[in-house]
C-alpha cells in the first residue's frame, strides 16, 4: 500500500486555487480510488485467510489446550506425535478411499446424466431441475432423511432390499458399509453441479457428427465412447480436479450421519481438524492436521494449474 | 435392389436402436428421478404423519390423517421461529454485505489500475483453495480473544470478509471485465467521479453478476453448519441448521415427524427460491462449483 500516491494525500489540500503540482494526477486519483475500492476484501483476507494460515503453521508448534489459556512451545512434538498417532495413519487411508471412492463415482453418474440430458426439451429440463435440487438443499436437511432411510431395520432401503429378498447391512452403523453410504449420500447431494457443467460443455458438441453416425449403425454407447467423451475430455479433466480437491473439504455429512464413526470408519483429514480441536481440545495438534490438509490441498492445486496449462483449457 | 433392401435393413436398424434408445433413456431416467424425487416426498410427507405411521410396513405413500399439529409443535418443542429469524437476518447481513464489499473490489480489479494490482487479485485468489477446516481453528481463537464466540458475528463478518467474499469479488471481477468500457469513457467526459461511475453506471449494468453473487451468498449463509456448531452455544441464538438437530428426545433419538416438519420449513424459502428463479440459482451455484 506505500505507494507514492497515498503518501501525497496528506499534503494534497483542499481542491481549487490553482495550488499547482500539489495535486495528483487524475491517473494518480484513480488509482487512489483503486485501493481504496479494494480495501476491504484484501483486509479481511489479511485477517480472516492469511493471518489464520500462518496462525495454524504457529500453533502447529505450540502446546495449546482450548481449555487453559497455558501456551509452551512445543517444536516438532505435535508433528512427532502425529506420525506416532495410528488413528492419523487410518484418517489418511479414509480420507484416499473417500476421494477414491466418491470421484469416480460421481463422474461416472455425472456423465452418464449429462449426456442423457444434453437434449433441451421439457422433459429433459424437468429430470434437470430434479438432479440439481439436492444442490440448494442444506447438507442438514439431505442428511436427516438419509439418515433415516439408511437405518439397519426399518429404513426404507432396507425395506426396498427385503423385497427382493436381501436383508441389508446397518448402512451407517456397519464399519464395513458407513463409508460407502456417506460417499453415496454426498455424491447425490452434489453430482447436479457437475451435471450442470457437463451438459454446458455438451451445447458445443457438434451433433451432425453424432448423427452421422448413428446413421451409420453406432449404439448410444459407441457414439458416447468415441465422439462425445473425447470431445468432453477438458472438462473432464476441469471437473475432476475440483471434485478431486472438493472431496478434501468434506465435514458435513461426516458429522451428520457418522460423527466420524463407526469405529472411526469414517473419520476423514478434514473431520479429524474439528475433533481434535473441538471435541479433544488440543489445538495444537488440531492445528498440525491442519496444516497437513492445507498441503494436500496446495498440492492439488498446483497439479490443477500445471495441467490446465498444459491442457490450455479455458472454463467459459 | 440390392440397395434398397440395404437401405430398408439399415433404417428398420436405425428405428430399432432409436426404440431401444427410448426405452432404455426412460427407464433409467424414472429410476434416477425416484432416487432423487423420493427423499423430499418422504420429508414431506412423513412429516404429517404420526410417529407410528413413519415405521409403517409396507409404508403409506400419504398420510392416514393430516397431522398439521406436527407443524405448531416444531415451535413449541423449540425456540424455532426465534432460530427462524436468526438464520434469516444473518443471510440478510452477510448477503448485502458481500454485495457492497465484493461489488467494489470486484470492480477494481477489473476497471481501474493501480500499481500491484494482478498481484494482489492473484493473492486473493490463492485464498479459494483453501480448505475451511485449515483456517477455522485460529479463525475460533480470534474471535474468542475479542470475546464474540456465542455471538453472531464471527457468522457474518467471516464470510462477508473471508473466502466467501473473495469468490464473490471473483465473480463479479469476471462481470465487470466484461464490460464496454465506451460506458466508463462517455462518463468520465461527463465528469463523473470513480465513485459516480461505480454508482451510476457500472452497478447497474452488473445486476446479473449482482444477482448470482446474492444468491450464492445466501444459500451458503442460510446452509451453513459448521461455522454455527463451532461458535454458537445458546439455544436462542442457534440458526436453522443446528436448530435441526435439536429435535430428539431424552435418548438422543430423533422425534422423526416434528424433525422432518421442522426441516420442511427450513428448506420452503431456499425451494422456492429455486422455483422462482431456477436458471439463475442454477447458473451462479455453478459457476462457484467447488464442491465434491
Amino acid at each position: 500500500m506505500n505507494t507514492p500516491h497515498t503518501a501525497q494525500l496528506p499534503t494534497a489540500p483542499a481542491v481549487g486555487e490553482g495550488q499547482r503540482a500539489k495535486r495528483l494526477t487524475l491517473a494518480q486519483r484513480d488509482a487512489l480510488y483503486g485501493y481504496l475500492f479494494v480495501l476491504p476484501q484484501v483486509i479481511g483476507f489479511f485477517l480472516f485467510v492469511l493471518g489464520p494460515l500462518i496462525a495454524v503453521f504457529v500453533f502447529s508448534m505450540q502446546e495449546r489446550n482450548l481449555l487453559s489459556d497455558r501456551v509452551d512451545l512445543a517444536g516438532l512434538a505435535n508433528y512427532r506425535q502425529m506420525l506416532a498417532d495410528p488413528l492419523f495413519g487410518k484418517v489418511l487411508v479414509n480420507s484416499l478411499i473417500f476421494m477414491v471412492g466418491l470421484v469416480p463415482l460421481n463422474l461416472a453418474i455425472s456423465l452418464t446424466l449429462a449426456i442423457m440430458l444434453a437434449r433441451s426439451s421439457r422433459r429433459v429440463s424437468f429430470f434437470r431441475s430434479i438432479i440439481f435440487l439436492p444442490v440448494v438443499t442444506s447438507a442438514v436437511a439431505w442428511a436427516i432423511v438419509w439418515n433415516f432411510i439408511l437405518q439397519g431395520e426399518q429404513g426404507a432401503l432396507n425395506q426396498l432390499l427385503a423385497l427382493v429378498g436381501i436383508r441389508g447391512p446397518n448402512w451407517l452403523g456397519d464399519p464395513t458399509w458407513a463409508m460407502f453410504s456417506v460417499i453415496l449420500v454426498r455424491v447425490l447431494k452434489n453430482v447436479g453441479l457437475n451435471v450442470v457443467i457437463f451438459v454446458a460443455a455438451l451445447q458445443d458438441l457438434p451433433r451432425d457428427i453424432v448423427e452421422a453416425a448413428e446413421v451409420d449403425g453406432a449404439t448410444r454407447w459407441q457414439s458416447a465412447r468415441h465422439i462425445i467423451i473425447p470431445f468432453l475430455a477438458p472438462a473432464i479433466m476441469f471437473v475432476t480436479i475440483i471434485t478431486v480437491i472438493g472431496s478434501l473439504n468434506v465435514f458435513d455429512h461426516i458429522m451428520l450421519l457418522t460423527g466420524g464413526g463407526p469405529s472411526n470408519a469414517t473419520m476423514v483429514l478434514a473431520f479429524y481438524v474439528y475433533h481434535a480441536a473441538f471435541r479433544m481440545y488440543e489445538i495444537g495438534y488440531a492445528s498440525t492436521l491442519a496444516v497437513v490438509l492445507f498441503l494436500l490441498a496446495l498440492l492439488l492445486t498446483i497439479v490443477q494449474w500445471a495441467l490446465r496449462r498444459r491442457f490450455v483449457y479455458s472454463e467459459n | 435392389m440390392k440397395t434398397s433392401r440395404l437401405r430398408t435393413r439399415q433404417s428398420y436398424r436405425l428405428r430399432l436402436n432409436r426404440l431401444l434408445g427410448a426405452i432404455s433413456w426412460w427407464s433409467i431416467m424414472l429410476i434416477v428421478g425416484a432416487v432423487f424425487l423420493y427423499p423430499f416426498w418422504w420429508m414431506v410427507t412423513s412429516s404429517f404423519k404420526e410417529i407410528y405411521e413413519i415405521f409403517a410396513f409396507p409404508p403409506t405413500l400419504l398420510p392416514r390423517v393430516w397431522q398439521w399439529e406436527n407443524y405448531a409443535a416444531v415451535f413449541t418443542f423449540q425456540p424455532f421461529a426465534r432460530h427462524y429469524v436468526n438464520s434469516g437476518y444473518i443471510a440478510v447481513l452477510v448477503t448485502l454485505g458481500t454485495l457492497m464489499i465484493s461489488s467494489l473490489a470486484g470492480y477494481a480489479f477489473a476497471r481501474i489500475s493501480f500499481p500491484g494490482r494482478s498481484i494482489l487479485f492473484l493473492m486473493l485468489l490463492s485464498g479459494l483453495m483453501m480448505p475451511l477446516e485449515v483456517t477455522i481453528v485460529p479463525n475460533f481463537m480470534i474471535m474468542r480473544t475479542f470475546h464474540l464466540t456465542n455471538t453472531h458475528i464471527p457468522l457474518i463478518i467471516i464470510p462477508i470478509l473471508g473466502t466467501g467474499g473473495i469468490l464473490a469479488t471473483f465473480m463479479m471481477r469476471q462481470y465487470f471485465l466484461g464490460m464496454p468500457s465506451e460506458l466508463e469513457d462517455a462518463a468520465m467526459i461527463d465528469g463523473l467521479t470513480r465513485v459516480g461511475i461505480f454508482a451510476r453506471i457500472a452497478l447497474p449494468v452488473a445486476r446479473p453478476a449482482l444477482a448470482a453473487v446474492a444468491i450464492l451468498t445466501f444459500l451458503a449463509s442460510w446452509n451453513a453448519f459448521l461455522e454455527p456448531l463451532i461458535y454458537i452455544d445458546d439455544l436462542a441464538k442457534f440458526t436453522l441448521p443446528l436448530s435441526l438437530r435439536g429435535f430428539t428426545d431424552q435418548y438422543g433419538q430423533p422425534v422423526w415427524n416434528i424433525q422432518l416438519a421442522a426441516t420442511v420449513l427450513a428448506v420452503l424459502p431456499v425451494l422456492l427460491l429455486y422455483i422462482v428463479a431456477q436458471r439463475q440459482v442454477v447458473e451462479s451455484l455453478s459457476r462457484s462449483g467447488t464442491k465434491g
